[in-house]
């Protein structure tokens, strides 16, 4: 009951009160908007932008790196594939020159053997010349002698034999 | 122990213009702080926030949640510096009221601003008819009128009713829970004071109690924020 006493003079409608505080709150309200909230707010929203602007520049990066490291695997490849083709054509040029190398060697082989043989030809056909010539001589001495004398047949053989013998030896 | 109030009446000469100075002091004093505390939150704001600015954007999210909760943030980020100044000025009223009750010459100078159902109706009264101006400014004073009819005609006298109840629960709320918390701490103030058994018998219960009543402050300045932007939401929302 004692409580009661005290706080009913607390009680009760006070017109000032009311446009004291109405004013008060006002008041406040403007003010800290103005210095307070206001200020907050703004950082607040100029942090959500930066951040929102450095997500997209992080995505921004992040898909030109893609590009750069699809591109340089592209690149790789490609020198990949270019190498491949470098060793290939070499191999094959080597390949020909080998072959090059054996078909010249086989011509110059089968030409040299080709003008060993013209020479042992015409060293052939030099000595057959050389032997005609001989025996050309040989029967016009032969016949000379013949003519000399009266040759048996016996002698004649003989005698031929003796100069297919100086022949052989004169040679 | 019975203690008045410092009550000014008649101020010129205006019948009705009485003055509690008492209030109209707590008034100023709460102002103030609330005041001073949000200025010294806002200085030095930087990207990175440190200290006080945490302290501020998270009672600024925390209302900013209060407010989204019950509209759509288009209209609602209208009445987020009303929604944070309640907030504040009316945890900030409680506290006071419950960290100590000053008497000067025999009348209560110091408690919650608050716990008076003049300055709680007063408060009251400004959000309602701010719900009723923004009700018509942002929706057409046809759309306003028409909701009064909504959904069914014959529900107008109980809607009308419904604004002035409206104002008396939303005032009378406030006002009723901290006036009770005053009244039992001073009552167990005064139980500390009447002996060494009164003194052991009252302090553990008035310190429970004190506990309780910052509890309470807390949460009815939370409920005073969310009714009042509920209240205007209805006014300003579309459909509901």
């Amino acid at each position: 009951m004692q409580a009661f006493t005290i706080y009913a003079s607390l009680g009760g409608f006070h017109g000032g009160d009311m446009l004291v505080q109405l004013f008060f709150f006002l008041l406040l309200l403007f003010l800290v908007g103005k210095f307070a909230w206001g200020p907050v707010m703004n950082m607040m929203k100029k942090r959500e932008e930066y951040v929102a602007s450095e997500i997209e520049a992080a995505e921004n990066s992040r898909q030109e790196a893609e590009k750069a490291a699809k591109e340089a695997t592209e690149q790789l490849k490609q020198t990949k594939l270019e190498a491949q083709k470098i060793i290939e054509d070499a191999k094959t040029a080597g390949v020909k020159q080998e072959q090059d190398i054996i078909e010249s060697a086989r011509q110059e082989a089968e030409r040299i053997k080709k003008s060993a043989q013209q020479d042992i030809q015409n060293e052939k056909e030099k000595a057959l010349q050389a032997l005609q010539e001989q025996v050309a001589s040989l029967s016009v001495l032969i016949a000379s002698k013949v003519i000399e004398k009266e040759l048996s047949a016996q002698d004649q053989e003989k005698l031929i034999n003796e100069y297919i013998k100086e022949v052989g030896e004169e040679r | 122990m019975d203690h008045g109030a410092p009550i000014v009446h008649d101020v010129f000469g205006i019948s009705w213009l009485d003055f509690n100075l008492s209030n109209v002091f707590m008034i100023i004093v709460t102002s103030l702080i609330v005041f001073v505390l949000s200025v010294l939150g806002a200085r030095k704001l930087q990207m990175k926030p440190t200290g006080a600015q945490n302290v501020m954007e998270w009672i600024l999210d925390f209302v900013k949640g209060i407010v989204n909760d019950t509209m759509d943030w288009k209209t609602g980020k209208l009445f987020l510096p009303l929604a944070l100044t309640l907030f504040t000025y009316i945890l900030v009223g409680n506290m006071l009221g419950v960290i100590t009750n000053g008497v000067y010459n025999g009348d209560v100078w110091w408690k919650s601003p608050t716990a008076d159902p003049g300055i709680t109706l007063t408060l009251a009264a400004m959000v309602i008819l701010l719900s009723h101006f923004y009700g018509i400014k942002l929706r057409g004073g046809k759309e306003y009128v028409k909701d009064y009819f909504r959904p069914l005609p014959f529900l107008f006298p109980i809607k009308l009713i419904e604004e002035f109840a409206n104002t008396l629960t939303l005032g009378l709320r406030l006002f009723g829970n901290l006036y009770a918390g005053e009244v039992l701490l001073s009552l167990l103030v005064g139980l500390t004071m009447t002996g060494v058994w009164g003194f052991i018998g009252g302090a553990i219960p008035f310190l429970a109690w004190q506990g309780f009543s910052i509890f309470i402050g807390g949460i009815q300045a939370f409920i005073f924020t969310m009714l009042s932007m509920v209240y205007i939401s209805h006014k300003v929302s579309e459909e509901h």
